[in-house]
């Protein structure tokens, strides 16, 4: 496993990667049947500050329609912002979008930067031409990352006949070939195997670790946050609901653990000092532990016959679904 | 991987340049020459699309022909003249079809999202859209109604100077132009109307059709659109009548034919507003 690499040190010296003070969007919608058509406004971003130092892994979570593809789309120059500012490697994404393209990957889970219709090799063919990457320096970098990624057995396979993973292998190869100073992705490992999300994820550590490639990603799947991002940022209803460390995160929200106990039959909801029963699926029973495990399972052993017990680790999943919950209740 | 980075950027840092991208021109053709190595990985394919795109080129000149086989003369055109016309637009449509036809995809780069992946790459998404699977099978409309035009400059009997073959040149650039930024323009609908892409052929395709025959059949109010809206006159009427050395029939100054390559001009700029115009209209609403 390759080391991560800690924040950069003395930060003060170090210019920020991404920097966004204020940085909002606000969309007019039109709605009512025509004639009647009324413009409102919405805002799908507000007030977001971000600072990202070179070197971070920083995972932006926030559930469906909550900014973070808005947010992706500002700092890579797609769309321009309403409020605040922000600089990206020290340009303005907006205005100084094609340069800014030069400095950056960016890889989209949901849909492939690739050519469907050509085989992989040439479509990083074009994409070199894209960068202007000099012929030999395409040549090493393609085969440092054709090794690392494992891309040599389909090459010269149509992107259109390639497996999801392969394909976002693909993806990634064509992001870094002309070696980014920062790395956005959207959700890369969405409709991935374990295998190939594992893959991945030790890739972009093993990037990150030896290049000092920053990355931001936002993403649904949690073990790709617990696995690669020290540091959260965490958005809901268009606003930064969070931004630290995993740690912390965890530590902001309390989330008790679980003990599953497997009954030899089903029995009524047991009823334990320190633990509170919050499901039963025939024998199997789980307690949301408020004491210590060792008591309460000590407990449960004397007075039940027990087949099976597990006690899980408050997982980041939930705790993320409560810090939702809780700005929402602070919204509403 | 460390030392490779060091290379990749380091080049970069030492030779700054002003754009990332170098000029739209070199781009293009660097892109169009990747896309036709890839196509010519499949030669049968390839040779039989262009062959059947040939034979669409063939039938529209042959309807021509049938024309004026039937009619002898088209509002005072013999055969040869009205080949000249003929060939002139097919010839200019054809080449804007290989150059920029494939910007017509703008409604489905929308819907699909690659239009996202084109504005994260250092090139103009406009180079990139009409690079997009480019076609070298076009060369198989080209090259019969560039034949076809040959012949007919030979045969319709034209004086020709070292001022007419020169005017020749500027006409067959400023008419591609011309259909170029017509097909720009009108896929800059779709930023608007993304189902656009039929309404916009109307122009296209069937501005090439319309003037494939010499103009003064049709009515007053067509000849004045396809003259100062549309400047669809001046692909291939008023080079015609240039290279003919004719009166113009249809009432307007003889002088306008002169204004071909400024109409061309005029027209490109209008299409890079439009464009940059959706475009910044695309980025704002962010779809």
């Amino acid at each position: 496993m390759p080391p991560k690499t800690t924040a950069v040190p003395a930060r003060a010296c170090v210019e920020p990667i991404i920097e966004a003070v204020g940085l909002g969007r606000d969309f007019t919608v039109s709605e009512g049947p025509f004639l009647r058509r009324r413009r409102r406004t919405v805002s799908a971003v507000r007030d977001v500050d971000l600072t990202v130092f070179p070197g971070e892994i920083v995972g932006y979570l926030g559930p469906n329609g909550a900014g973070k593809s808005s947010t992706m789309k500002m700092l890579t120059g797609i769309l321009s912002p309403t409020q605040g500012r922000v600089r990206v490697t020290g340009l303005e994404p907006a205005r100084r979008r094609t340069r800014l393209a030069a400095r950056i990957g960016v890889v989209f889970g949901q849909r492939s930067t690739l050519w469907w219709d050509l085989p992989l090799r040439d479509s990083f063919e074009l994409t070199r031409h894209m960068y202007r990457v000099p012929a030999a320096d395409h040549a090493r970098r393609l085969a440092e990352l054709t090794a690392l990624l494992e891309l040599g057995p389909f090459l010269s396979t149509p992107v259109r006949q390639l497996s999801l993973g392969q394909r976002m292998r693909g993806d990634l190869t064509a992001a870094l070939l002309h070696g980014p100073r920062l790395l956005v992705l959207d959700e890369p490992t969405i409709g991935l195997d374990v295998v190939s999300k594992s893959t991945i994820r030790e890739f972009l550590l093993r990037l990150n670790a030896e290049e000092g490639t920053t990355i931001l990603l936002t993403t649904h799947d949690l073990g790709d946050v617990e696995r690669l991002c020290e540091r959260v940022v965490v958005i809901d209803q268009g606003r930064l609901a969070y931004d630290g460390g995993l740690a912390g995160l965890r530590a902001s929200v309390p989330s008790p653990r679980v003990l599953v106990v497997d009954l030899v039959g089903p029995a009524a909801p047991l009823t334990v000092e320190g633990a509170r029963c919050v499901r039963v699926d025939g024998p199997r029973q789980w307690l949301e532990l408020s004491d210590n495990p060792a008591r309460v399972i000590a407990e449960v052993t004397r007075r039940h016959e027990v087949a099976d017990l597990t006690l899980r680790e408050p997982d980041i999943e939930s705790v993320v679904a409560a810090l939702y919950r809780r700005s929402a209740a602070t919204a509403g | 991987m460390v030392d490779l980075l060091g290379s990749v950027r380091g080049g970069r840092d030492v030779r700054p340049r002003r754009n990332p991208a170098g000029t739209p021109v070199r781009t293009y053709l660097r892109l169009a020459w990747t896309w036709c190595r890839a196509m010519a990985q499949y030669p049968a394919s390839l040779v039989l699309m262009s062959l059947a795109t040939s034979l669409g080129a063939i039938a529209e000149i042959g309807a021509v022909l049938v024309v004026y086989t039937h009619a002898g003369r088209l509002a005072g055109f013999d055969v040869h003249e009205g080949l000249l016309i003929a060939g002139l637009a097919t010839t200019a449509f054809g080449c804007a079809n290989m150059l920029m036809g494939s910007v017509e995809s703008l409604g489905q780069h929308i819907r699909t999202g690659t239009l996202d992946a084109m504005l994260v790459r250092p090139v103009s998404p406009l180079v990139q859209m009409a690079t997009d699977r480019f076609a070298p099978r076009r060369l198989g409309r080209i090259l019969p109604a560039a034949g076809v035009t040959a012949y007919a400059l030979a045969a319709a009997g034209i004086d020709w100077t070292p001022g007419r073959v020169l005017a020749l040149t500027v006409f067959l650039v400023s008419g591609t132009a011309i259909a170029c930024a017509i097909w720009v323009i009108g896929a800059c609908l779709q930023f608007v109307l993304p189902d656009a892409r039929e309404a916009a052929h109307s122009v296209t395709y069937g501005g090439q059709a319309l003037v494939e025959y010499p103009l003064s059949v049709y009515s007053r109010g067509v000849v004045r659109a396809a003259t100062f809206v549309v400047p669809l006159s001046f692909v291939s009427w008023q080079p015609a009548l240039y290279l003919l050395g004719r009166p113009d029939p249809t009432g307007l100054p003889d002088a306008l034919r002169l204004a071909t390559p400024l109409v061309a001009v005029l027209l490109c700029a209008l299409a890079a507003a439009t464009w940059r115009f959706g475009l910044r209209h695309y980025r704002s609403t962010g779809s």
